[in-house]
């Protein structure tokens, strides 16, 4: 039997400045198929899905719908022809309720809305796909998964026959993750079809039936899930083989260098984000802070690096330096790698130049009487990204062209030249691909080598079992457990990050 | 079928930089002339006498010049502030009480000093006076985060309230004949001007403020954290910068220019405090500012394109064309330098393909 695929991309190809982002691509999708599309940063998955859900016009190429020749000029035109997308950074309207944001501006949505009835609506959408949610409840009161919930409601609500999700687990809870599969599954029995960009091969193994892959622009293999394994799919992805970092537990645990006591910090809103946080870090080890986004984890670690005021004690061997300037803690040798990337870590519209010396520019070595001396500058950025294997094509041209592995690798490389005796670092390897995340983990082994204290707030919990010594688990601005790792289970850190008390979970 | 596209440039293009405000200008005067063919004028006619008004003699590029000067301080000014995202529309005002502080310099030591003293105190004076102008909106921006572009504007009817308020009581001229106008300054409060034209020493002033303010943003640690600040201020939070302290100090270095740009009109052309010293160089500031894409070497070259319209402007008066005409004019030019833009950062493609 040969069905028709609801999707047929033939020949697609789509150019930027500088680079091929897709090149004569052939992508189908077939009713009821969960297709994963995977690929390193940068190989061009969002740019073919972009196009796809009418963002950007293919500059060659031919798209069918159901077997018919589709022009989709706009998101508006796509949403037509039965596809949607979804971001990563969500386009709701965070003071309006869930209903409202549902309706609004989708193409049938009444003048007037009826507040039952959309509502009824609602229900009946949630109820077919298992999609529970409030419908009266205002977006800023719901958590990132809730909030995915509402966008994928958004495009059932307009007929979406095609659902395109770009990395949807990353800032998902492993419960919720498990939540938004039975919801793919369900979708996927009614025979709607999703196509899932994503970086987590376990995840890919779990929840997709076919997989295809893009490297530099090019559909590098595709084949059923039943014939791919995880390490199949690394080497399609990157062409080589992907050495896993593995951290070595056999060391003695080095001095304390850093002691936190009842911390308390305050969070944008004003309210406690971190209400209580007590723990020591030890040179040469890496502690890894687990816990759902959002409880706490950036307000403790600004707090830690001076870029937020906070209560409490922290001590740096022996002394205490909450009240130093984010400078000061600098020169003691405290760094971090932020969250956000590009905008807090580095500047986007800047040269990279410029970003390496974004946190010692004020150092006399890069003065020469009063100019900031560019030729030093430019010979120590060389240094920077020789060393940390930055690819990039010109110094001088801003940062934000570079891939989201390249930025890390500067922004950390740019951290780890001013020798930290404590690093802190935030989602270090968040939306990178296999080998990135490796290149990544693997220099932050080499400084833990080196003795340096190393704070790690990460989301995936089987990477915590493979970098880390320790894990402190935060819940709801406290943190409620510190264990060792080699002493744990993932289902112990597991039921810590949703609220369980340490000594049930021991008990139980 | 061809299809024309809009096609966003891999790079700006250097040349597109020149020619496409050049054809805007063009294509301005072009729509021009049927305006003026309309409003029943010889539109030949009439560009004769804006080009010649503006251009056309050394008298009138002089003229031309002098218009340019406090457009050029003015729009520097701006750019500063708008370099860190502080939109510091009150250059007008900032102009009128600079105006103020060097004239009261003028009108009070005048007499007793020579000129090398007189004129850097007048200058001092005045910068001081414009900086307060910017550092009121400064702070309420930097500790309570109010709008600066409210306040800057609000400042600007302080100002120009403060000025009339003098010239028609305290200060006013006892032998003007009852006119809004202080006395006269003496020689020593006058800056030098070039030859027997207007030009005067402002122009100087206005190119090495730009020189300053180019190696001061691109080379200087100060100039790193404008940069910075003003791309992304949690970048700048994370570097430890200090952004409340770079917010004050920025609005006061933008409005203490604008003061400058004050005084050089006083103490250069109308010699004398008055009504009317800035015909809205404030404002026009804003837009040079924009369209010279806060480069200041590009800010002299726009600013005297602006005198030109000014300039020109008058002279096609004296053939009868009306002031709301020309005004049409220089608003017709300035619709296409900024619909021009466009034309930079994308080229057109003309495509024969069809693409689906
Ligand atoms: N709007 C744009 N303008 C210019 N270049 C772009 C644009 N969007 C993407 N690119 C470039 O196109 C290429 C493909 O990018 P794309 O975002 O599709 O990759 P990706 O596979 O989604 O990567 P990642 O896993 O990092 O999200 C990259 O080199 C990127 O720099
Ligand atoms: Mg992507």
């Amino acid at each position: 039997m040969k069905r028709t695929p609801v999707i047929e991309m033939k020949g697609i190809s789509k150019r930027f400045p500088g680079v091929v982002a897709n090149d004569n691509i052939s992508f189908r999708v077939y009713p009821g198929e969960i297709h994963a599309l995977l690929g390193e940063n940068g190989a061009g998955k969002s740019t073919l899905m972009s196009i796809l859900a009418g963002l950007y016009r293919p500059d060659n190429g031919i798209i069918k719908v159901k077997g018919k020749v589709v022009r989709l000029d706009s998101p508006r035109k796509a949403l037509e022809a039965g596809i949607g997308m979804i971001y990563q950074h969500f386009r709701l309207i965070e003071k309006f309720t869930v209903a409202e944001n549902i309706v609004l501006g989708a193409p049938h949505s009444p003048a007037k809305i009826k507040r039952e009835l959309i509502e009824r609506e609602t229900e009946k959408i949630s109820q077919n796909y298992g999609l529970t949610i409030n419908p009266g409840a205002r977006v800023h009161q719901l958590s990132l998964g809730e909030q995915q919930r509402v966008e994928i409601i958004k495009m059932l609500y307009r007929g979406c026959e095609v659902l395109i999700m770009d990395e949807p687990t990353t800032v998902l809870t492993p419960g919720e993750v498990k939540e938004l599969f039975q919801i793919l599954r369900a979708m996927s029995r009614q025979g709607k079809c999703i196509v899932l960009i994503t970086h987590k091969l376990n995840e890919v193994m779990e929840i997709a039936d076919y997989v295809t892959v893009l490297r530099r622009g090019r559909v590098v293999g595709e084949d059923r899930i039943e014939n791919l394994d995880e390490s199949r799919l690394t080497r399609m992805m990157v062409a080589r083989e992907v050495e896993y970092s593995q951290v070595q537990r056999d060391k003695a645990p080095g001095q304390v260098i850093l002691n936190v006591d009842r911390l308390k910090v305050r969070g944008d809103l004003g309210h406690l984000a971190v209400k209580e946080a007590s723990f020591d870090l030890r040179q040469g080890e890496i502690m890894a802070i687990a816990g759902v986004a959002g409880n706490g984890q950036k307000e403790l670690v600004e707090a830690l690096a001076g870029i937020r005021p906070s209560s409490g004690s922290i001590e740096y061997q022996g002394e205490e330096i909450a009240h130093l300037k984010v400078r000061q803690r600098i020169s003691l040798g405290i760094n971090m790698v932020p969250e956000d990337r590009i905008g807090t870590g580095l500047v986007p519209n800047l040269s990279l130049i410029d970003n390496s010396i974004l946190r010692n520019y004020y150092k006399e070595e890069f003065l020469s009487s009063f100019f900031i001396d560019y030729k030093k500058v430019r010979r120590y950025t060389e240094g920077i990204v020789d060393k940390y294997n930055v690819y990039f094509s010109d110094l001088k041209h801003p940062v934000n062209y570079l891939s989201g592995g390249n930025l890390q690798k500067l922004l950390l490389g740019r951290e780890i030249e001013q020798t930290p005796r404590v690093l802190l670092a935030s989602y270090p390897v968040r939306g990178l691909d296999v080998a990135a995340a490796e290149d990544i983990y693997g220099l932050l082994l080499k400084e833990r080598e080196k003795g340096t204290a190393i704070l790690l707030v990460l989301e995936d919990l089987e990477d915590i079992f493979r970098i880390a010594d320790r894990v402190a688990v935060m819940y709801q601005g406290s943190i409620s457990g510190i264990l060792e790792v080699n002493k744990t289970s993932i289902e112990e850190i597991g039921s810590l990050m949703v609220g369980a008390q340490l000594t049930g979970v021991e008990n139980g | 079928m061809a299809k024309i596209k809009l096609i966003r440039r891999e790079k700006e293009s250097p040349l597109a930089r020149v020619l496409v405000p050049v054809a805007s200008v063009l294509m301005a005067f072009a729509v021009g002339w049927i305006i003026l063919a309309l409003a029943g004028h010889n539109p030949v006619l009439v560009y004769q006498k804006l080009y010649n008004g503006a251009l056309g003699s050394p008298y009138a590029i002089s003229e031309t010049i002098v218009k340019a000067i406090p457009l050029m301080i003015a729009g520097l000014a701006v750019s500063l502030a708008f370099r860190m995202k502080l939109w510091n529309i009150g250059a007008e005002g900032q102009i009128y009480i600079g105006a103020l502080a060097a004239s009261w310099i003028a009108l009070n030591l005048g007499q007793s000093s020579g000129p090398l003293v007189i004129l850097p105190l007048m200058m001092i004076a005045a910068f001081a006076a414009g900086a307060s102008w910017g550092l009121i909106p400064g702070v309420l921006r930097a500790y309570w985060q109010v709008n600066e572009t409210i306040i800057t504007l609000m400042l600007n009817y302080v100002a120009i309230y403060w000025v009339d308020y003098l010239i028609f009581g305290p200060w006013k001229d006892p032998n003007s004949m009852g006119f809004p106008l202080t006395p006269i300054f003496s020689a020593a409060a006058q800056l030098p001007t070039w030859g027997d034209s207007r030009v005067h020493l402002g122009l100087l002033l206005a190119i090495i403020i730009a020189i300053l303010f180019y190696l001061g943003i691109q080379y200087t640690r100060w100039g790193y954290e404008v940069r910075v600040m003003g791309q992304s201020p949690s970048a700048a939070r994370y570097a430890g910068m200090n952004v409340t302290k770079n917010i004050m100090l920025v609005m006061l270095i933008s409005g203490g220019i604008a003061g400058i740009a004050g005084m050089i009109e006083v103490s250069g052309i109308t010699h004398r405090l008055q009504q009317g010293i800035s015909p809205g160089y404030g404002y026009t500031a804003i837009i040079v500012a924009w369209l010279s894409r806060l480069n200041p070497l590009a800010i002299i070259m726009v600013a005297f394109l602006f005198g030109a319209l000014l300039v020109g402007g008058f002279a096609v008066q004296l053939v009868g064309v009306s002031f709301s005409i020309t005004q049409v004019l220089q608003g017709t030019v300035l619709f296409f330098l900024l619909a021009g833009e466009i034309f930079i950062n994308y080229k057109i493609v003309l495509s024969h393909k069809e693409v689906l």
